[in-house]
């Protein structure tokens, strides 16, 4: 059986989801599947990855890598391919996972191919596709002999859970003072909320809202559907949220199964970043709006009588 | 300080894209094309650290000659000198391999490009080229300023930010708001044109992947519209049709 690491990437000692996806990913691939976690993160939550098709988990649990030390993370991540002898390492796409899987790459000479969203096709090479022109094309490669690495955008395959535990066995990488050549003096974070790359419905907000104090029942309606609050371009320029928020062809490319727009006219690279979503819903006033367009279900409405009316609605169905 | 900036030519924000020779081809009527947008955050910040700290600073595009004018448009915007690989950009690891070789032998204090290019969407060449330099690399690096020998930066992570701080040389990708766009002016584009722009050989590489075809998503259906006075009903669709809530 061959061998397949998965670099399960984690924040404040949980797993991502896209980790676990990654790992599902790496187990349909049929090998023996081992993940590599990193930082301080507990036994019942490393044994975990098992119900998502890993065999085993190798822990680096040095307190120096519980933050994202990109260098360190690829020595360690090449380290555990000897060790494994692993012909192929499964990331999930993230700004992490792109950094730590290029560098690993360089330096195990692996072929690359990020953005996958399928299983590959083996009957003739070994062919992946993968998302292109942000979500408008995908292409088809072929990633010839020799080691493989493979990122996975967000439901690709889905999360699988076969109720297996993994075996944990700890892990020590040689690092030197090169794979912390970067100093991480301060870490930032929204707290609380979904994250927006992670979520699974995300509520939207445009210009159409008028303003940052009219965000409110945008984090209503997200807080009643569990989601993400995100934002157009111009609402982050503006300042009126987050640059966090932004989502869109330079800003974050979200991928939930829901995606609420709300006064969002839907320019070409707003819906660059959000095409991936499974179903969008368009709320906007003007029924021109180019959302309509790529919007699976549009209200043409003024925002701040359907909103408040939606709110209700979600609010009698939940309960 | 030398700093290098590497830029794609990329076709703009809102290209409709399709493909031509049986799906294998971009095809490019029609289409315009621009310096890459996170690489053209990249540049402008090396253009205000030329300003501020004192610089010169490089352009490096990995094209045919078809990117020229993008690359000219490059030097208006403040960079004082280019240098084309006469290739075309295969896959990120060609790129990587070329921006690598022309950085061995050029010795720079900063290499600075976008977070990803907008048309492959890798995000790995920065990562690939600091390990073939044996240097840092960081991404997507949201804020950049220089002291001496250090650089502190905020680099994006999810639902926030890290801020960081590394001892130069590195390699960063760069996103806004690093710096505002710039727009080339009359006197930078009359100089733009006796700016030198050297165009070299690219080094031979062994490539691991290999493209087969392209392919466009499947054409979305119509909209389904609801009436503003019953969004009840969307909430039924998107529960017992759309099955998401």
């Amino acid at each position: 059986m061959s061998s397949i690491l998965v670099f399960a990437e984690s924040t404040d000692g949980k797993f991502k989801k896209t980790s676990r996806e990654a790992v599902s990913y790496a187990a349909e691939l049929g090998g023996d599947v081992t993940a590599v976690a990193f930082g301080d993160i507990e036994q019942s939550e490393l044994e975990s990855l098992g119900n998502n098709g890993a065999g085993k988990v190798l822990h680096a649990g040095d307190d120096k890598l519980n933050q994202g030390v990109i260098q360190a993370y690829a020595s360690a991540l090449a380290q555990a391919v000897e060790q494994t002898g692993a012909e192929i390492v499964v990331f999930s796409k993230s700004s992490l996972g792109d950094a730590v899987a290029a560098r690993l790459a360089a330096k195990i000479g692996a072929a690359l191919a990020s953005n996958v969203v399928s299983l590959p096709d083996t009957s003739n090479g070994f062919v992946v596709k993968r998302s292109i022109y942000t979500n408008k094309a995908f292409v088809n490669v072929d990633m010839k002999e020799g080691k493989k690495i493979i990122a996975v955008k967000k439901n690709a395959v889905g999360i699988k859970e076969d109720g297996g535990s993994a075996t944990v066995e700890s892990f020590s990488p040689d690092l030197g003072d090169t794979d912390f050549a970067v100093k991480i003096t301060k870490t930032e974070k929204a707290e609380g909320d979904v994250l927006l790359p992670e979520a699974d419905i995300v509520v939207s907000g445009g210009r159409g809202l008028k303003g940052p104090e009219n965000w409110d029942m945008v984090e209503e309606l997200a807080s009643e559907l569990g989601a993400a609050t995100g934002c157009s371009k111009p609402v982050s320029d503006m300042g009126w949220r987050p640059h966090h928020e932004h989502v869109g062809q330079t800003g974050v490319k979200v991928a939930p199964s829901l995606y609420i727009a709300i006064g969002i006219s839907g320019a070409i690279q707003h819906l660059a970043g959000v095409n991936a979503s499974k179903v969008l819903v368009a709320i906007n006033k003007d029924p021109e709006a180019p959302f309509f367009k790529a919007a699976d279900y549009g209200i043409v409405g003024d925002a701040f009588e359907v909103v408040p009316k939606l709110i209700d609605a979600v609010k009698a169905s939940n309960d | 300080m030398k700093i290098l900036v590497c830029i794609t030519h990329v076709p703009d924000t809102t290209s409709k894209i399709s493909f031509t020779d049986n799906n294998t081809k971009f095809d490019s009527s029609g289409v315009q094309y621009i310096i890459g947008p996170y690489d053209d955050y990249a540049l402008a910040r090396a253009v205000e650290l030329k300003e501020s700290n004192g610089a010169t600073v490089t352009v490096l595009n990995v094209g045919t000659s078809e990117t020229e004018p993008t690359i000219r448009k490059a030097l208006a915007i403040g960079a004082d000198d280019a240098i084309r690989v006469d290739a075309f950009p295969e896959n990120g690891h060609f790129v990587a391999e070329q921006i690598a070789h022309i950085a061995k032998e050029n010795n720079y204090d900063l290499i600075l490009m976008g977070r990803e290019s907008i048309d492959y969407n890798g995000g790995a060449v920065h990562g690939m080229v600091g390990e073939m330099l044996g240097l840092p690399s960081l991404s997507p690096v949201m804020t950049l300023d220089i002291e001496g020998n250090t650089a502190k930066m905020a680099r994006e992570i999810e639902g926030g930010k890290e801020y960081v701080e590394v001892d130069l040389p590195f390699v960063a990708g760069c996103q806004e708001p690093i710096a505002e766009w710039k727009i080339p002016n009359m006197r930078g584009i009359m100089t733009a044109r006796t700016k030198p722009l050297n165009v070299v050989e690219a080094v031979d590489t062994t490539e691991k992947t290999e493209l087969k075809n392209y392919e466009l998503p499947p054409e979305k259906g119509d909209c389904k519209m609801i009436d503003p006075d019953n969004v009840e009903e969307l909430v039924d669709l998107l529960k017992n049709e759309a099955k998401v809530l």
